[in-house]
């Protein structure tokens, strides 16, 4: 009844089914991705008679008679769609591909009309497509056919700008995300959540409303075969898969039904029999701490769920003798991570093992959790990571997988699950938000004298990553810089409210945001410049950090800000020209510094990287470090093809598949190209030795792979190696290698003296922006970002992770606010779009790390912790006032600036 | 359970027969009827209005224009209209996305009644008549008074809107829109301010509407703001008195407070703008 891509396509939807649906499900077109299924993030986008629509909000039936496009289609069938894969390529403007084929097609419907558009004319065509990870820029480089970031190199080796080496999928459709696997006829899942963020409840008549609704199955807590708990750090399993008797949190999990899709598409969770008495709550810290405050888990007094510390020197002393000290107290709000794909995945049982497909970051900790909720050994579980349309900290805990893995043993059937927007909203983990108590003196030179930081942050119902936020903050808080005199302590905070975990940066971005403000203050009040004032403070090589770890080298937070002096200079000039007039916009220039240690903090974390040589000469590289867009798959193949010595087109790509590649640790901490980068710098080394040694070559040779045999040559000699010859092994490799690495690290001791880290990343952003000073509103004019990354594996993925962080340090700084039962939707929940995202421009510095893989640092979380104070810091500049409580709405900005004096 | 249907009536009086029986729901672009989907679907049937005769695009009349109920705010975008109507096709850039403007109608705008809705602002300055049929008749009601609440409208069940009726704007008139929200696209207006400024040959404002949204739970016009305006240069100052009719809310897009002091320059800056356009 429409033409789907060129071809009659004949459907029977129901009434109400959206044309994304019929799409998907019905005609298999699952390049048309669903985000949020209420028109906000224009995923679904498709072309109906040549006109963008989100095909979520269209009845299927409405499109009978039409011409329907989507991304395979498009670029299958039309030289201008496929051009523009190719330079979506070029650019790195797909990381995570959820957004890729909404922001293609819209394109497509632009350049058809304008074939070379205006930037302008780019940000009107795409501004209904959100990306979460890219930031934009390369997206609006790619539509406007701007000269490729990529470069061509036939060796791919680290430092080459190469084109990520599994974008193909991405743009062109193929790519397969968590909701993109499962069979047409698998059953559904759908988990029945509390509405009240503490309540007792007691669930009817199961067995009579799954015989009236015609559903399969009901699970609740008595369905859990194992443990009914959940979590991440030992000592912290505390979240329950379906609560018992009380729920802590709007949202949370009470039970699930199971229905064939039919069935579901009319089931309303409204009908299930559960009776709810609902409990008094605390949503805010101060609340929880109170004497009286309901208490959520009878072992943690006080809701005090546990608290970092590190302390050295005299900070009492130290703020006593300082010339000056400025203080202050920083609130911060919820964070979501607002990746555009909601939690998705697929189970079935096959051979009695029960194999779970799902977006994560870090499938072997899915396989632990697994296997302790099923109470099932772990080599009766296979956990499949499919593609994981962006992460960003929340997908590090399991979500739909014990639901996929119940469901599925208990029907023994093939089952799926995909979150709504909302559900996902407000079950999964978000960015704690912070009560920042800080004071730092300085002496009239300007260097510091004394740090004192008291956090609370609010970790919500259940401790997920909440611990690790609470160790990493004191360590971190003092920036990067040399703080003689320190103390920090920080508390995370159990409320009524979703549990909050690991969201790039682990509470450092809210810490940066209270430092670097009250640095602003401290140079200005002693006259001094605040990028000097800066500069006078950073760390240095053989300068202790506030933990007493000394680093011989490696250190590059002065490089960092002494890239940013010329663009300093000459915004500031500028922002005093444009000032001097009388207009309501006032420009104001920023800057902010930030550093972030790499791995797990004084904890094991190790990675392992196998991979084998087959007899046919294809080299496969088991790379279990998941990319949720970041570009590990590309990172990491680079280094091993670097240390092996071959071209990194050589490489076969193995997944994160637990059956057959080891554990690559999770995708967190900004570890993976350091910590698995290394694994597989080793493991191309140990291959590399095993080659040459069969054929007696020295170091130095040259390694060319075939078909069949590889050529060795060394000088004017070829050695021949004869793959055939070799015995395979059961997984048909003749050669095999396995590769760990784990960071150098040592305990913190009760004052948090140690070594926490084996290596920090630095970072300093610039940022420039207008204030409408009558109206409140902030518009960033231009970023400058200066990144330590030790040694630039490939500079464009670099550029990428800057400008997708600065994106979400943005949005935390401005607009981003996450309060339960209101902003549980991308309507109301803010996220930057393509015409809030100035330019960027992205200074790599190159301080090698002697950890690093060829010096190599982590970056992912980096990106965005100088971000947010960088904007702050520049919104003083324009209006003279500090900004401490995020985000900086148009409405609390002008409320400040009523109460500093403006009118 | 009954047995819910989509129909596609091709024609008006079809549509009007469908209607009469009830148990039905129309739907336009479905931009407002999707987000709004109770769980587990759609208790009603639905009425496609999209494929109606006579419900698209813009026409001029004999006294004016009409704007069928179908239109979309892309046709607004691209019709050609009169400077007059510059704010209602500023707005209609506005709303939403590409995709949302592709699909989303202007009745629908009127109908859903969202206090945010940017379609009414520059409509209430254009004095736009809403054409209401049924099975049984046709009825005309003015836009300030078709909208009566918060998501509430004057439709009988049965009633669908038809159309909406707009007087040609004074020669040379000029209109603007201007809209306030957090981020730079697909956003709720935190407040949005249209006006149409018409000026005689000396420069002096000689016509002059102006209408707020989402400081009330309607938009509304400012008539003693309009009113100080007439014979002057646009350079009046706004005072609370003539922002009386507003009553904004604290929500989370901003304070009521904000809202007012907000309100009251973006008027300032649309009334220059229509001004010197
Ligand atoms: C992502 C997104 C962004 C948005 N942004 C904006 C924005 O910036 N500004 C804004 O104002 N709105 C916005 N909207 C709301 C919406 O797009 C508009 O209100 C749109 O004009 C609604 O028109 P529609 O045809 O899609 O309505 P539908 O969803 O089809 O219908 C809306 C309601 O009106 C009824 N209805 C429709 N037509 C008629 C008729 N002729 N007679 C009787 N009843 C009728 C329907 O029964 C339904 O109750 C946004 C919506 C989305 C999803
Ligand atoms: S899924 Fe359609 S707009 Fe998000
Ligand atoms: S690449 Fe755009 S959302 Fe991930």
């Amino acid at each position: 009844m429409f033409r789907l891509n060129g071809r009659d396509v004949r459907v029977e939807p129901r009434v109400g089914e959206r044309l994304s649906e019929a799409l998907r499900e019905r005609l298999g077109a699952r390049d048309v991705k669903v985000g949020c299924n209420a028109g906000d993030c224009g995923a679904c986008t498709v072309l109906v008679d040549r006109a963008p629509v989100c095909a979520c909000l269209m009845p299927a039936q409405q499109a009978a008679g039409c011409e329907v496009e989507t991304l395979a289609g498009l670029v299958a069938h039309e030289p201008l769609a496929s051009d523009l894969a190719r330079r979506f390529e070029g650019q790195g403007a797909a990381q995570c591909g959820i957004c890729t084929p909404g922001m293609m097609v819209s394109a497509v419907a632009l350049l058809r009309e304008a074939p070379a558009p205006s930037e302008g004319q780019v940000m009107d065509a795409l501004a209904g497509v959100l990306c979460r990870c890219t930031g934009y820029r390369k997206i609006v480089d790619a539509v406007m056919g701007r000269a490729p970031g990529a470069v061509a190199d036939a060796e791919g080796h680290t430092g080459a700008a190469i084109e990520k080496l599994d974008g193909r999928a991405k743009v062109t459709g193929k790519e397969r995300f968590g909701d993109d696997v499962a069979p047409v006829d698998a059953l559904i899942i759908k988990v029945i959540r509390s509405p009240h963020p503490h309540a007792r409840f007691t669930l009817g008549d199961l067995e009579g409303f799954a015989a009236r609704e015609g559903v399969e199955a009901i699970l609740t807590a008595s369905d859990v075969p194992g443990v009914n708990l959940f979590g991440t750090i030992p000592g912290f399993v505390d979240q329950p898969v379906f609560a018992e008797g009380v729920v802590r949190f709007r949202g949370e999990a009470v039970a699930a039904v199971v229905g064939r899709a039919d069935v579901m598409a009319s089931f309303d969770p409204a009908r299930f029999p559960v009776e709810w008495e609902v409990l008094p709550d605390v949503q805010g810290m101060a609340d929880a701490m109170a004497d009286g405050a309901p208490q959520l888990h009878p072992d943690r007094a006080g809701n005090v769920m546990c608290g970092g510390f590190v302390a050295h020197g005299d900070v009492g002393a130290a703020l006593e003798r300082a010339a000056v000290v400025a203080e202050g107290v920083f609130e911060t709000g919820f964070v979501e991570h607002a990746y555009i794909e909601p939690e998705a995945g697929f189970a079935q049982v096959v051979d009695g093992r029960v194999e779970v497909y799902a977006c994560t970051q870090a499938p072997v900790m899915d396989l632990d959790t697994l296997s302790e909720v099923l109470g099932m050994e772990r080599a009766r579980i296979r956990v499949v990571p499919t593609a994981t349309g962006g992460g960003f900290g929340s997908k590090l805990d399991v979500s739909v997988q014990p639901y996929l893995a119940i469901a599925a043993l208990k029907t023994g059937q093939p089952v799926r699950i995909t979150y709504e927007r909302g559900e996902s909203m407000q079950s999964t983990t978000k960015r704690h938000p912070s009560r920042m108590h800080v004071r730092i003196g300085a002496d009239a030179e300007g260097r510091i004298s004394g740090l004192r930081f008291d956090g609370l942050f609010n970790t919500g119902a259940y401790a997920s990553w909440g611990p690790t936020v609470a160790n990493r903050v004191p360590v971190h808080a003092s920036g990067p810089y040399a703080v003689g005199d320190y103390r920090a302590e920080a508390q995370g905070i159990h409320t009524h409210c979703p549990p909050s975990g690991a969201f790039r940066g682990f509470g450092v971005p809210q810490a940066a945001v209270a430092q670097e403000s009250l640095f602003d203050e401290l140079a200005d009040r002693l006259g001094i410049d605040r990028l000097e004032f800066r500069m006078r403070n950073a760390l240095a090589n053989g300068v202790p950090t506030v933990c007493g770890q000394v680093f011989a080298q490696g250190v590059g937070i002065r490089a960092c800000l002494e890239a940013l002096r010329p663009a300093w200079e000459s915004e500031r000039a500028e922002a005093a020209r444009i000032n001097a007039g009388d207009g309501p916009v006032r420009r104001g220039v920023g800057v902010a510094a930030g550093w972030y240690g790499c791995g797990n903090t004084s904890l094991p974390n190790p990675s392992t990287i196998k991979a084998g040589v087959r007899a046919d000469g294809r080299i496969v590289l088991h790379q279990g470090a998941a990319d949720i867009g970041q570009g590990a798959n590309t990172v990491i193949a680079q280094i091993f093809a670097t240390a092996l010595g071959v071209p990194v087109s050589r490489l076969d790509l193995v997944g994160g598949d637990t059956d057959v590649t080891p554990d690559a640790g999770k995708t967190s901490a900004s570890r993976q190209t350091f910590v698995s980068g290394n694994a597989a710098r080793l493991a191309g080394e140990a291959l590399r030795a095993q080659i040459l040694q069969r054929v007696n070559a020295g170091e130095e040779a040259l390694i060319v792979p075939g078909a069949d045999a590889f050529e060795i040559r060394e000088g004017a000699g070829v050695h021949r190696l004869d793959l055939t010859a070799l015995e395979p092994d059961a997984e048909g490799y003749v050669m095999r290698v396995a590769e760990s690495y784990d960071p150098p690290t040592r305990p913190l001791d009760e004052n948090g003296q140690g070594h926490p880290y084996a290596q920090f990343g630095y970072a300093a952003h610039l940022c420039v922006l207008d204030v409408d000073m009558r109206l409140g509103t902030v518009r960033p004019v231009r970023f400058v970002a200066a990144h330590d990354v030790g040694h630039a594996v490939n500079p464009l993925l670099i550029e990428g992770q800057v400008e997708g962080g600065i994106a979400q340090g943005m949005g935390m700084a401005l607009m981003e606010e996450y309060l339960p039962g209101r902003t549980e939707n991308l309507h109301d929940y803010l996220i930057p779009t393509i015409g809030d995202m100035p330019p960027v421009e992205t200074l790599i510095i190159e301080e090698p790390d002697a950890h690093g893989p060829y010096g190599a640092k982590g970056l992912g979380e980096h990106v965005l912790i100088p971000t947010a104070p960088a904007i702050l810091n520049a919104i003083r500049d324009a209006t003279g006032v500090q900004m401490r409580r995020l985000p900086v709405t148009p409405a609390r900005l002008r409320a400040a600036m009523g109460v500093a004096g403006h009118a | 359970m009954q047995q819910l249907e989509y129909f596609a009536p091709g024609n008006l009086g079809e549509a009007l027969d469908i209607l009469s029986r009830g148990g039905v729901r129309p739907v336009a672009g479905g931009t407002d009827f999707y987000p709004g989907l109770p769980a587990g679907g759609p208790r009603e049937s639905v009425l496609d209005l999209t494929r109606i005769a006579g419900l698209h695009g813009i026409t001029r009349q004999d006294k004016g224009w009409r704007i069928g109920a179908a239109t979309r705010w892309s046709d607004v975008v691209r019709a050609d209209l009169p400077p007059g109507f510059d704010g209602l096709r500023a707005a209609a850039r506005e709303v939403g996305s590409i995709q949302i403007q592709n699909a989303g109608t202007v009745a629908g705008n009127l109908v859903n009644a969202s206090p945010a809705a940017d379609g009414v602002p520059p409509l209430l300055t254009l004095g736009a008549e809403v054409e209401i049929a049924s099975a049984q008749g046709r009825r005309v009601v003015p836009l300030d008074r078709f909208i009566t609440g918060v998501r509430e409208v004057d439709l009988a069940p049965g009633e669908m809107v038809v159309a909406l009726h707009l007087p040609e704007p004074p020669e040379g008139a000029r209109g603007a829109f201007s809209k306030l929200g957090s981020r730079a696209y697909l956003v709720i207006s935190i407040v949005m301010v249209a006006v149409v400024i018409g000026r005689d040959g000396a420069g002096r404002i000689d016509h002059a509407r102006v209408a707020v949204g989402a400081c009330s739970p309607v938009a509304r016009r400012l008539p003693a703001l309009e009113a100080a305006l007439l014979g002057t240069r646009g350079d009046v100052a706004v005072t609370a008195e003539h922002l009386a009719p507003l009553s904004p809310i604290d929500d989370v897009r901003g304070s009521g407070a904000y809202r007012l002091e907000a309100v009251g320059e973006l008027i300032g800056r649309a009334v220059r703008g229509a001004c010197d356009g």
